[in-house]
């Protein structure tokens, strides 16, 4: 008496046969030839033919029958809309029924037929469901409006279902709050813009109440919901993750994964001196550890998203390495993603537990595990300075097992550690020479000859070596032919009188033989430099290479803050925020984390975040062209400027661009907040060493009293890289001129005339006023002194850093390029000082987030020689007060350009205080005619003396990246 | 293969993409959990022996899936006893009747088996014989009673004239032992299984001599989470039957004691088709109590060939196929402890093999909660009759493993 007999009637006829007993009068035949016509539709068969027959069945008082003659309906109304039609009335008497299973039963299977002429019948019935007495049926019929909506959205919002749904978030039944959130939150899926989910304290409230009462999936639903919603202070989010926490003891992964979604989202808004922020953080790791016991399926999703959250947080798992160990016998997706936590974890403390295990992985049986587990040790070594070492001996024991795989991955691994370490491990490049003949993969290939070309020097045979891989030159990949033309290059200017007819060999088959326009390109780039330069080429090619950074393979900050919102989802496996992958990009809304707040702020929309936190709406942007833009213009008319329109012109974009990008790069290693200022002159080298301290200096200055600061003349062009012209100078600004005082001297054999200087665009418009008049020759071993006056009227061009400029100098020698950093103080201009209301009223008006504080420490001035010091440098004291024993002073200071600057300086006993903030654009004495660019609305803020800027945070996210990205081009050899 | 659509229906063909993904990894068990095609995504599980597949359309939360799919299969094992192709098919009726009930629109609805069993009764013989007489049928048609309740997973009105309430504490040593016999990783992984037969409304509270052995548990719905913060002591409501009350995991950082030790030499001979293999096992830590069930699984080199060995006790068999060796140790004795060695045939010419085999050990011990945890006493409120109550433990070895 099984079911499976179901299956064995396929003979012909069936349908026939199927159709007799579903019309003949006994009950049990009936429900028997249903039961079969289910059976054929479960394995996909067509039964659609019996449609009227089955129908027929409908009507009877046997739940057994009318469940399965619903199930047919569902499967077959939309091919048959018609004859569905005639189910309609028997829905909709038996949602009259007294029995609410058959009420809920009725409205569940209708949402389901998706015909729309049946859903115009359906909505008097719903509408009564969803205000039944019986709580079963209201939660069925919550459902039921989502899948309505699905149909026809149309028809829900103009019968108000949403209103209705939107009351059952407060009906006196778990269950039915449950469902309410989960159908509003897939109707809110499909209408990003609708406000469906209107999260408040009561409701939220509300929300946590069902939670605690609702079955496991409802716990789900309203988890994610909460996960939404931004608590308006660090209290309120408090309270809700004290309300959420007991979640993470669930036996159901899936709650305990949502809640630690909304713990790790709100936990953003805790301060980190909280002990209840420890107490979180304890409580979050045993919940991620149990996940790592169950299904391997559950396995592989926990650790997807573990992989985010160590990431974010690292100290929530930091103790737990050890239950990342890989066992033999998990499936081969859990294995790979242990390995990359474990990486993530590894620290000095637990590094030779780490290698050890990651040396037994590497002698496994599964290929691409043990290649993973090789690119990890040199992971280690990257990351762990301590351990590189040991890491460098295991892998050179992995190479002696000579297994051919895990040698090739070693030695790209080593490649990594020789750009970390340089000049430290190469001892070991005999033991990689021997290895030579059994690379075949392209990426092996391609290290190792990058390893022969960078020390060539070092390898006696480097040209036999890089001629035997020569051979087969074209049958090579572009990675390996690339890097071979690099490396014999670089074997020719290290070893010029060996090589030239390798070189030359190289050469013609890049750029002659090739059809590649890369590999012709670079060809042809060498070829030149060579044959024009070699000196050059020699700076070209063997430039000093920037260290690889630790950590190349982690997720972006922005990305990363995104997909912490999304733990638990698709976009967590996949590492993408779902606008990347979801079907049709149904107006996907970016999420963001929300930002840090203190209590005593509470701003009345997440919006406006205070000081110190990028503002939320910001920190989702992914950084892609478009919305960088949007970002630029949205700062650029941030503040209530009565500025220049939206549509301003492309130069106007550029302006901002210029000052934005730049800014941040010269604040270089001082952080957004306040670092001590002591550390800003070391941090920006010498040439830099103009910053606020040196105005300060009482030693060094040397026309401290008459006009501003100058630093001593530094080298900028030294001796040997010029042919024997040796240049050093500095920049001086004396009423109100400026001028770059140089020194040149001889130190060649020849003597020298027909000097002449020109500079490239700048940031400024710096251009020399008058030409280089040097009068007599310059006869070998002499020096002379030129004070050279320039004017701001050149053309602009936004530089890296800010106030670099590069010079060409010339003489009848040749021509000779250098760059140097000016200080920003020599643009301050005489007419700095801002009218007092005006400094009021726009000190009001500047927003937080253009605001930035920073300490200046040892400093023994009072406020009158602060004073008096600054204005010498044209830093203007607008005001002056006596704050509680401080004395507050109020500055202001303009550039060339027309930017203001103003700034609050705050002096206690030997640690004044700066606050400094965004200017408004000067309102009525307009811009300076002689800067193109100088419009109203791209004042940026910063604060030239110390020669650093503020800007608000997502620029600054930005900006930090790409430096990132720029040191850590770890693929890209040379 | 059997579908069941609830949103829009999709087509079979997306299938493929499952199928393809399951021909490229070599065994079944490394398919991929969570597959992406063009339009759609596809979670997966592997049950005995069964894939079940969902295509999911939109942004879910995959564990979501996942652990559905998992109750469904679980369901399926509770029905019917077991879950197979041939259990699914021969009631292929019910599994529809059940998923109905299961899944709405994409949103659970009744995963708990108590309500599930109210409302379509599982098929038993006597249930079939008594249906096809009496023409009634095995769906339920009233509201199940614990479908909206604060109690969800208990039906109202249970009655027993026996009332009993037996507790299972199993515990699972899972741990990596390295060539030295030293332990790399060890945890234990406990879980308190109830079996629970009480009438009417019981309250019941179980206490432990030593709850601090528990701080990281994972909890069933129906314990008081507030009384255990406060009191250490599980406070709850049972559902009717065979449930999972409590799992714990006892992590690394206390000792966990690890109750075999293994002596290996497995070596193979440079060019040349043999090797040698020798294992012993012996007890250490395992608490006076005599360790059983032994059974010692080594997944061998793909060039082994054959294997010639002698145990001392217990039987052995080698899988040429698979490589797989199983040695069936038995119980241990102290006085003679076992051994397995002999030869290794290697297929000629082949390289010696690089890696080592890890040993997969199994084995049980009666009576004893490894981690020391114990029950302190069982109380029950709310009902007036006196039930028997019991308590039995067992520790059993989980992914055990030895690396040689």
């Amino acid at each position: 008496m099984t079911d499976s007999k179901y299956f064995t009637t396929t003979k012909k006829g069936e349908i026939f046969e199927l159709k007799a007993e579903l019309n003949s009068d006994k009950k049990e035949k009936k429900k028997e030839a249903v039961k079969k016509v289910i059976a054929s539709m479960t394995v996909g068969k067509d039964v659609s033919a019996l449609f009227p027959d089955v129908v027929n069945c409908m009507q009877t008082d046997n739940l057994e029958l009318k469940k399965l003659v619903y199930l047919y309906l569902m499967n077959y109304a939309k091919s048959q809309p018609d004859m569905a039609i005639m189910a309609v009335n028997t829905f909709v008497k038996d949602c009259e029924d007294p029995n609410p299973l058959i009420r809920a039963l009725a409205v569940r299977t209708m949402g389901c037929i998706r015909v729309d002429k049946i859903t115009e019948y359906l909505c008097e019935p719903l509408r009564k469901c969803l205000k039944d007495e019986d709580p079963y049926v209201r939660k069925t019929a919550a459902v039921c409006v989502a899948k309505l909506h699905d149909i026809n959205a149309q028809l829900v919002e103009d019968q108000g279902f949403l209103d209705t749904l939107k009351d059952l978030i407060s009906d006196s039944n778990p269950m039915v709050v449950a469902n309410a959130v989960a159908a509003l939150s897939e109707i809110a899926e499909s209408h990003p813009s609708s406000n469906l989910l209107d999260l408040n304290p009561q409701s939220i409230n509300k929300l946590l109440t069902a939670l605690n009462e609702c079955t496991e999936w409802g716990q789900i639903f309203i988890l994610d919901c909460l996960a939404n919603y931004t608590p308006k202070d660090d209290r309120e989010a408090q309270s809700i993750c004290e309300r959420v926490t007991p979640r993470l003891s669930h036996a159901n992964s899936a709650v305990v994964l949502s809640a630690v979604k909304v713990l790790m989202k709100f936990m953003e808004m805790l301060s980190k001196d909280l002990d209840y922020y420890g107490t979180l953080l304890k409580k979050l790791a045993p919940p991620l550890v149990t996940l790592l016991s169950a299904e391997p399926e559950l396995q592989y999703v926990a650790l997807r998203n573990i992989n985010l959250i160590v990431q974010k947080r690292p100290e929530v798992l930091k103790h737990e390495m050890k239950v990342f160990f890989v066992k033999y016998n998990d499936p081969i997706y859990v294995k790979l993603e242990k390995l990359d936590i474990m990486i993530r974890l590894a620290s000095q403390a637990n590094i030779a537990q780490v290698l050890a295990e990651l040396k037994e992985y590497a002698t496994e049986v599964d290929v691409d595990f043990v290649r993973k587990a090789v690119r990890a040790i040199g992971r280690c070594a990257i990351k762990v300075e301590q351990s590189a070492e040991r890491c460098v001996s295991t892998l050179l024991d992995l190479i002696q097992t000579k297994v051919n795989y895990v040698v090739q991955e070693a030695i790209v691994v080593i490649k990594d550690i020789f750009r970390k370490y340089p000049n430290k491990y190469e001892s070991v490049i005999a033991t990689l020479c021997e290895n030579l003949d059994s690379l075949d993969e392209p990426e092996a290939r391609a290290a190792m000859i990058w390893i022969v070309g960078e020390y060539a020097e070092r390898i006696d045979n480097a040209d036999e070596l890089l001629e035997s891989f020569l051979e087969g030159f074209h049958d090579e990949s572009t990675q390996v032919q690339l890097q071979l033309l690099t490396a014999i290059v670089k074997l020719f200017l290290k070893k010029p009188t060996e090589t030239q007819e390798l070189v030359q060999q190289v050469l013609s088959l890049a750029t002659q033989d090739s059809d590649n326009p890369d590999l012709r390109d670079r060809g042809y780039i060498y070829w030149r430099l060579l044959s024009t330069d070699p000196v050059a080429a020699k700076e070209v090619v063997l430039a000093e290479k920037p260290l690889i950074s630790e950590e190349t393979d982690l997720i972006e900050p922005t990305l990363l803050d995104e997909l912490i919102c999304y733990i638990g989802t698709l976009a967590s496996v996949y590492h993408k925020p779902p606008s990347a992958f979801v079907e049709g990009g149904r107006g996907v809304v970016h999420k963001s984390l929300p930002p840090r707040t203190a209590s005593s702020e509470s701003t009345e929309s997440p919006e406006t975040a205070p000081a110190g936190a990028p503002p939320g709406e910001q920190l989702d942007a992914v950084p892609t062209q478009g919305d960088l833009l949007g970002d630029l213009l949205n700062l650029d008319l941030g503040p209530p400027v009565s500025g220049p329109p939206l549509a301003a012109s492309a130069v106007q974009m550029g302006a901002v661009d210029l000052l934005g990008g730049g800014l941040d790069s010269l604040i270089g290693a001082p952080s957004f907040v306040a670092p001590p200022a002591a550390a800003v002159p070391a941090n920006l080298g010498a040439p830099m060493g103009s910053g606020l301290s040196d105005l300060f200096d009482l030693t060094s200055g040397v026309g401290t009293l008459s006009g501003s600061y100058v630093a001593p003349k530094a080298v900028w062009l030294p001796a040997m890289k010029a042919k024997g012209l040796e240049i050093s100078g500095t920049f001086t600004r004396q009423a109100g001129t400026i001028s770059m005082d140089l020194q040149l001297t001889n130190k060649a054999l020849q003597v020298m005339t027909d000097f002449a200087i020109q500079f490239n665009r700048n940031s400024f418009g710096l251009a020399p006023a008058a030409p280089l008049q040097v009068h007599a020759p310059l006869s070998p071993t002499q020096t002379v002194e030129i004070s050279l006056p320039l004017s701001t009227a050149g053309s602009v061009m936004k530089t890296e850093p800010l106030n670099s400029l590069q010079v060409a100098v010339k003489n009848n020698i040749d021509v000779f390029y250098f760059s140097t950093l000016y200080p920003l103080h020599i643009l301050f201009v005489e007419d700095g000082k801002m009218d007092r209301q005006m400094f009021l009223a726009t000190w009001k008006d500047i927003p937080n987030e253009n605001e930035a504080q920073f300490q200046i420490r040892d400093c023994p001035l009072n406020a009158e020689a602060v004073s008096s010091r600054l204005q010498s440098s044209n830093i203007f004291t607008v005001a002056r007060r006596n704050v509680e024993g401080q004395d507050m002073l109020y500055q202001s200071l303009k550039l060339t350009n027309g930017i203001w600057v103003l700034a609050e300086l705050r002096i206690q006993p030997g640690n004044p205080s700066f606050t400094v903030r965004r200017p408004l654009p000067p309102k009525a004495p307009g811009p300076l005619p002689s800067c193109p660019h100088a419009c109203p609305g791209w004042g940026r803020p910063w604060w030239g003396g110390v020669g650093w800027g503020i800007h608000p945070g997502v620029k600054k996210h930005q900006d930090s990246d790409l430096r990132k990205l720029q040191l850590s081009p770890i693929k890209c050899l040379r | 293969m059997s579908e069941k659509h609830w949103k829009s229906v999709v087509s079979q063909s997306v299938c493929d993409y499952f199928f393809e993904a399951q021909e490229k990894a070599a065994d079944v068990e490394n398919v991929p959990p969570v597959i992406s095609t063009p339009h759609h995504y596809l979670i997966s599980i592997y049950r005995d022996k069964l894939f079940f597949v969902s295509v999911i359309q939109t942004e879910v939360p995959p564990l979501f899936v996942i652990e559905f799919l998992h109750r469904v299969a679980d369901t399926f094992q509770d029905y019917f006893g077991e879950c197979s192709e041939a259990a699914i098919k021969d009631n292929v009726v019910i599994v529809y009747e059940l998923l109905e009930e299961m899944l709405d629109n994409g949103f659970p609805l009744a995963t708990e088996s108590n309500i599930l069993k109210e409302l379509i009764k599982p098929p038993t013989i006597l249930r079939s014989v008594v249906n096809s007489i009496t023409g009634s049928s095995n769906v339920g048609d009233t509201l199940p009673t614990g479908q909206l309740s604060n109690i969800p997973w208990r039906r109202a009105g249970v009655k027993y004239t026996n009332n009993e309430a037996y507790f299972d504490v199993v515990e699972e040593i899972d741990a990596i032992i390295d060539k030295s016999g030293s332990t790399v990783f060890a945890e234990i992984q406990g879980v308190i299984d109830a079996c629970i037969k009480l009438s009417g409304m019981p309250d019941l509270s179980l206490s432990f001599m030593n709850p601090r052995l528990l701080d990281d548990v994972s909890f069933h719905p129906c314990i008081r989470f507030k009384r255990w913060e406060s009191e250490r002591v599980l406070s709850f409501i049972p559902p009717d039957g065979n449930f999972r009350l409590i799992s714990y995991r006892v992590s690394s950082q206390n000792l966990v004691a690890i109750p075999v030790y293994v002596k290996h030499s497995i070596s193979f001979k440079e060019n040349s088709s043999c090797g040698r293999f020798d294992i012993t096992i012996g007890p250490k830590q395992n608490m006076g109590k005599t360790i059983e069930g032994i059974t010692v699984t080594v997944h061998m080199p793909k060039v082994v060939l054959n294997m010639n060995l002698t145990p001392t006790q217990g039987s052995y068999t080698f899988d040429p196929v698979t490589k797989v060796l199983t040695w069936d140790v038995g119980k241990i004795t102290p006085q003679k402890l076992p051994s397995l060695k002999g030869l290794v045939n290697l297929q000629s010419g082949a390289p010696k093999p690089e890696e080592n085999p890890s040993l997969n050990i199994q084995f049980k011990i009666q009576q004893l909660a490894i981690s020391g945890l114990k029950v302190n006493r069982l109380d029950m409120y709310g009902e007036k009759y006196k039930p028997f109550k019991g308590v039995k433990y067992v520790t059993k070895a989980g992914k055990f493993q030895v690396r040689t």
